[in-house]
């Protein structure tokens, strides 16, 4: 029994390498294979299912309308459970096994750039939706980004609760794991206090943690006229509720990890009197935004957020670079991304030379329970 | 010919004949057939990359061996000591000197950085060690975990080395040949503590402390060795990860990760340097295999099976495993060629 | 900081203590008799959670449109609370019968092993699951949150809601294991597995009734963490698993006062730590951690164990 247990157990393992070494053989012509990273496992495993299925909605778009250079668009999506390690496994695997024409990747900055070295080395774009570390893109000139990055975010916030809010007096709390609520944390904190303004506490919070009340405590007792709650929405639906409960009435600000429509279904009417800045607004009358929420709405049931609407458009300015080179040439395409002039779901977008995109940002705000579009600003 | 037992010529035979020696000269041989075939691109950079991540897995999975299952002293922050080696060295190559791997002295000099990356892991080690001295067992475990914890804490505030951004923008010095060398010093190293009287003095310690200080042990001084050479080796093997992937974030180096590399240590088999050896490969292969492995199954049944699949298979393979061999897969056992032949008589290592 | 803040955040401790204690006296139970570091135990509290999510939505409106006024709230919440006790319960149970039970006699540190192979694959199976997901989701509102004034500092009814379960069920289980004949088995387990089976108790039944009692707690402990932070999600269980663990060894091991002790003191201290300076909070919850153990090897209410030659 045991015997036979190793042996099984052994030729599986064999199996496992063979399978391994060949399955990167068989190679379509017919087919452009477009390469898609993501967390779908791991504690971050929401975000990268919205990203999933932004990606798969517009290749399926994409495809219907009569494929890529004629032919059709094949999309591999692969788990990077939010880990480096195995980002970087991953980016070799679709670049070297796959042999993919480019990569729209990841979430997470820190999995972001253990992969664009790789894609700079072996010459294969990449856009990445989601991460917003200025490093990302300048690992290289294949490196490309579809959102804004943290200094824009936080300056535009620290602005909007200067300006409009009228506020004096402002609060941070963010998450101390998370370099992308940091960063927005520390950018908002530098133009509030250049606007004027006065910083009256700078709170972090553990990754993972469900209770903020000590924090909150600190910053109320501060008496803050708006607080600016950089996470993403699920911990500012609890970090809202906790700050409602303790007695602190002011507006709320953050950034576009705000996005999602499961923010009221946790945060209720605490997140009333809440104004965050983001890449659209669903009431945008565009027809390009109307198409994209009705069609997502279609096929997943849910409205799209933040993530879902960027790596719709990270795989729509990819899939657009790729036509207007004409070929799967990688020089081509770099370079016909670096010319992109495309309109997306997040607005008119174009590069700049680090290859972040220039684009507006709109700020918007909650009403009973809905985000009202309030204002475009302009970077 | 007749030769004298004593020549010159018949030690240097009897040198090549011993079977560490043949491990040593047989490993090199499979690493050369390895970079050959990569060459030819038999085997592709994919394979070569989930080989250089499990053998980095091989040096923590084999250093915490050292402490947990021969040592006996339940620790769960390694990844504490590989977080200090990788940051340790990834500034000085990065941040200090700012070399690339261009030539062979920026390769020596990245050496020593890893050098002393591990003996700065190895001094956290001695730090961390004393507590041992007073604690057992699970509050042990969670003395090394809050230190863990502290540590990465602790690289999470400075904003020197990136903070909760990470070091950015390390210079990718691990290649293959550097990181599999290094494993196999690392196994060797460790084999040849084992089997030695200091290993012996480990060993008496796991089985019953009490006992081994009655027969004349200094239990104080094994049990901190143990957590410094260990400490040591995981400052290196962090060292080089962190020189794989090109980035060093405290993250990588929180609780899951230690429980990661405990867990190779425990399914391959507690005080077995083989079994730790074996499970990080086929822990990690596992988990690119189900990649490929799900991949071909939607193609098979035309139904997406999406990679979020993976982790959940891989968890039960993880539970089968312990259940079909409960003491890991080589048990206490050692592959022969790591045992010297003084020891052939049981076979076994305790 | 000053009177009102101080007394505010030791409310803020006492909430977050109170969910600890939940959880931990779950561990201390098993722990106690087993001798297993139950890495999954966070994850049955996640699924509490998650059964009194789903029976909510299941068979909300039907109770609310039979009954009505507060007796409607009240059956619903009794319903849900047995719900989430019986699915915390009988995945404990399954969990021990396929995963731990099969390695009773074997090393003690291989059932770790799989312990945190069903804690992986709790967490990633629901996670992959269609049904279920990754997803954030808000719980809903069983009990009317209100706030009390208590002098400056302001409580809400779930502090009192928690910290009441947190005790009864302390009480409760001290009493299960000091007064009952099903308690005096599970601490002759405890003692001596050999020597309580040539007395006659069926080891396996008592581990079992462990198992179940440990699994129910930590589904209540998921239906209150549901209420009192409304979000849950697969991965909910990792971290207060983890916190009620080290509050557990805190108190020592295995002694269910000391571990409510043991949570209290984490929740206040990791409070207090976050109160002066929150970017090395939790750093400092852990160096309070050590500096006691160094103090107390065995836990603050642990008993030293002599060593046998």
């Amino acid at each position: 029994m045991k015997r036979n247990l190793r042996i099984l157990l052994f030729t599986l393992a064999i199996l496992l390498v063979i399978g391994l070494i060949f399955s990167g053989c068989k190679k379509e012509a017919t087919e452009i294979v477009i390469g898609g990273v993501g967390p779908v496992s791991g504690e971050a495993a929401t975000f990268g299912q919205s990203t999933k299925e932004g990606c798969e909605l517009a290749v399926e778009e994409w495809n219907a309308a009569g494929g890529l250079l004629g032919k059709n668009i094949k999309l591999i999506y692969q788990d990077d459970k939010g880990d480096p390690t195995e980002a970087a496994t991953v980016w070799t695997k679709l670049i070297t096994q796959d042999k993919v024409v480019a990569i729209v990747g990841t979430v997470m900055s820190k999995c972001s750039l253990a992969g664009a070295p790789i894609s700079q080395q072996y010459k294969v774009p990449m856009i990445s939706p989601t991460s917003t570390n200025p490093k990302v893109t300048e690992v290289g000139d294949y490196i490309f980004r579809a959102c804004f990055i943290d200094p824009f975010q936080g300056t535009v916030g620290a602005k909007f609760a200067y300006e409009n809010l009228k506020a004096r007096k402002a609060a941070c709390i963010f998450d101390v794991g998370n370099d992308y609520t940091k960063g927005l944390a520390e950018f908002f904190r530098d133009k509030f206090t250049e606007l004027g303004g006065t910083i009256v506490a700078f709170e972090a919070h553990p990754t993972g943690t469900t209770d903020f009340k000590a924090q909150l405590t600190k910053i109320i007792a501060a008496k803050p006229d708006v607080i600016y709650i950089s996470d993403y929405y699920n911990d500012v639906g609890l970090i809202a509720k906790q700050a409602r409960e303790l007695g602190f009435n002011g507006p709320l600000v953050g950034g576009d990890g705000w996005d999602s429509p499961d923010l009221v279904k946790i945060g209720g009417t605490a997140v009333e009197n809440g104004y965050f800045t983001n890449h659209f607004s669903k009431d945008d009358p565009r027809p390009i935004v109307q198409e994209f929420v009705k069609k997502y709405q279609a096929k997943f049931g849910k409205v799209p957020d933040a993530l879902a609407a960027l790596a719709y458009d990270a795989m729509q300015i990819m899939l657009d670079a790729i036509k207007r080179a004409g070929s799967t040439d990688p020089e081509k395409i770099k370079k016909a991304l670096a010319e992109t002039n495309i309109n997306v779901v997040s607005g008119l977008i174009t590069f700049d030379k680090n290859r972040n995109p220039i684009k507006s940002a709109v700020i918007i705000a909650i009403k009973n329970g809905q985000q009202v579009y309030q204002a475009t600003v302009n970077p | 010919m007749k030769l004298n037992k004593n020549s010159f010529f018949s030690q240097f035979l009897n040198f090549f004949k011993r079977r560490i020696v043949l491990f040593f000269i047989g490993s090199l041989l499979v690493m050369l057939i390895i970079m050959l075939l990569h060459q030819f691109e038999i085997l592709n950079s994919y394979i070569i990359q989930i080989i250089n991540v499990s053998l980095v897995y091989v040096i923590l999975a084999v250093s915490l061996n050292l402490i947990n299952g021969f040592t006996g002293q339940f620790s769960i922050g390694h990844m504490g000591f590989a977080a200090v080696g990788a940051y340790t060295s990834a500034t000085i190559t990065t941040l200090l000197l700012k070399i690339t791997p261009t030539s062979l002295p920026n390769y020596l000099v990245f050496i020593i950085a890893l050098l002393l990356g591990g003996c700065l892991a190895g001094l956290t080690g001695f730090i961390i060690g004393f507590p041992s001295l007073r604690l057992k067992g699970d509050y042990l475990a969670i003395m090394t975990l809050g230190f863990g914890e502290i540590i990465r804490t602790i690289f999470n505030n400075i904003n020197y080395v990136g903070g909760p951004r990470g070091l950015l923008g390390i210079p990718k010095f691990s290649t293959f040949p550097i990181i599999f060398i290094t494993a196999i010093l690392t196994i060797i190293i460790i084999r040849n503590l084992v089997f030695s009287t200091h290993g012996r003095a480990l060993l008496s310690i796991r089985e019953n402390e009490v006992a081994s200080e009655l027969v004349g042990i200094d239990t104080t001084r094994y049990k901190i060795l143990a957590f410094v050479i260990g400490a040591f080796f995981a400052g290196i093997g962090g060292g080089l990860l962190a020189h794989l992937i090109q980035i060093a974030h405290p993250t990588q180096f929180g609780f899951m990760y230690s429980i990661l590399v405990l867990i190779m240590v425990y399914a391959g088999g507690m005080g077995s340097i083989s079994g730790s050896v074996i499970a990080a490969f086929v822990l990690t292969f596992l988990s690119e295999g189900l990649r490929v492995g799900l991949a071909s199954l939607s193609d098979l049944i035309k139904f997406p099976v999406g990679d979020q699949w993976r982790m959940v298979i891989y968890s039960l393979l993880l539970i089968f495993i312990m259940l079909f061999r409960t003491e890991g897969l080589m048990g206490m056992k050692e592959l022969k060629f790591l045992i010297p032949e003084e020891e052939d008589i049981d076979g076994k290592c305790s | 900081m000053d009177i009102s803040t101080i007394l505010q955040q030791i409310f803020n401790g006492l909430q977050l203590g109170s969910i600890y204690a939940l959880i931990a006296l779950g561990y201390t139970m098993v722990y106690g008799i087993v001798r297993l570091i139950n890495f999954a135990h966070g994850d049955f509290y996640m699924i509490g959670a998650y059964a009194s999510y789903g029976l909510f939505f299941a068979i909300g409106t039907l109770v609310a449109s039979s009954f009505s006024g507060p007796t409607a709230a009240i059956i619903l919440f009794i319903i849900i609370l047995l719900g989430s006790m019986i699915s915390g319960g009988t995945i404990a149970l399954l969990a021990n019968q396929f995963a731990y039970k099969p390695l009773r006699n074997k090393p003690r540190l291989s059932s770790l092993i799989t312990a945190i192979g069903v804690s992986m694959f709790l967490e990633y199976f629901l996670s992959a699951l269609p049904v279920v997901g990754p997803s954030y989701r808000g719980f809903p509102e069983l009990i009317k949150k209100t706030t009390y004034n208590f002098g400056p500092a302001i409580v809400s009814n779930f502090v009192l809601l928690d910290l009441g379960v947190a005790a009864i069920l302390m009480i409760f289980l001290t009493v299960l294991v000091r007064y009952t004949k099903i308690g005096k088995a599970m601490r002759a387990v405890s003692q001596d597995k050999d020597a309580a089976k040539l007395m006659g108790i069926n080891i396996e039944s008592v581990i079992a009734t462990t198992f179940l009692i440990g699994g129910s707690f930590a589904g209540v402990a998921g239906l209150l963490a549901g209420l009192t932070y409304p979000r849950i999600y697969p991965y909910m269980g990792i971290l207060p698993g983890l916190k009620a663990f080290i509050a557990a060894v805190l108190g020592g091991i295995g002694n269910i006062p000391g571990a409510v002790l043991g949570s209290y003191i984490m929740g206040i201290a990791e409070t207090f730590a976050t109160a002066v300076n929150s970017l090395i909070g939790e750093g400092i919850a852990f160096a309070i951690l050590i500096v006691v153990l160094l103090f107390r090897p065995q836990g603050l209410l642990g008993e030293k164990v002599a060593d046998k030659i």
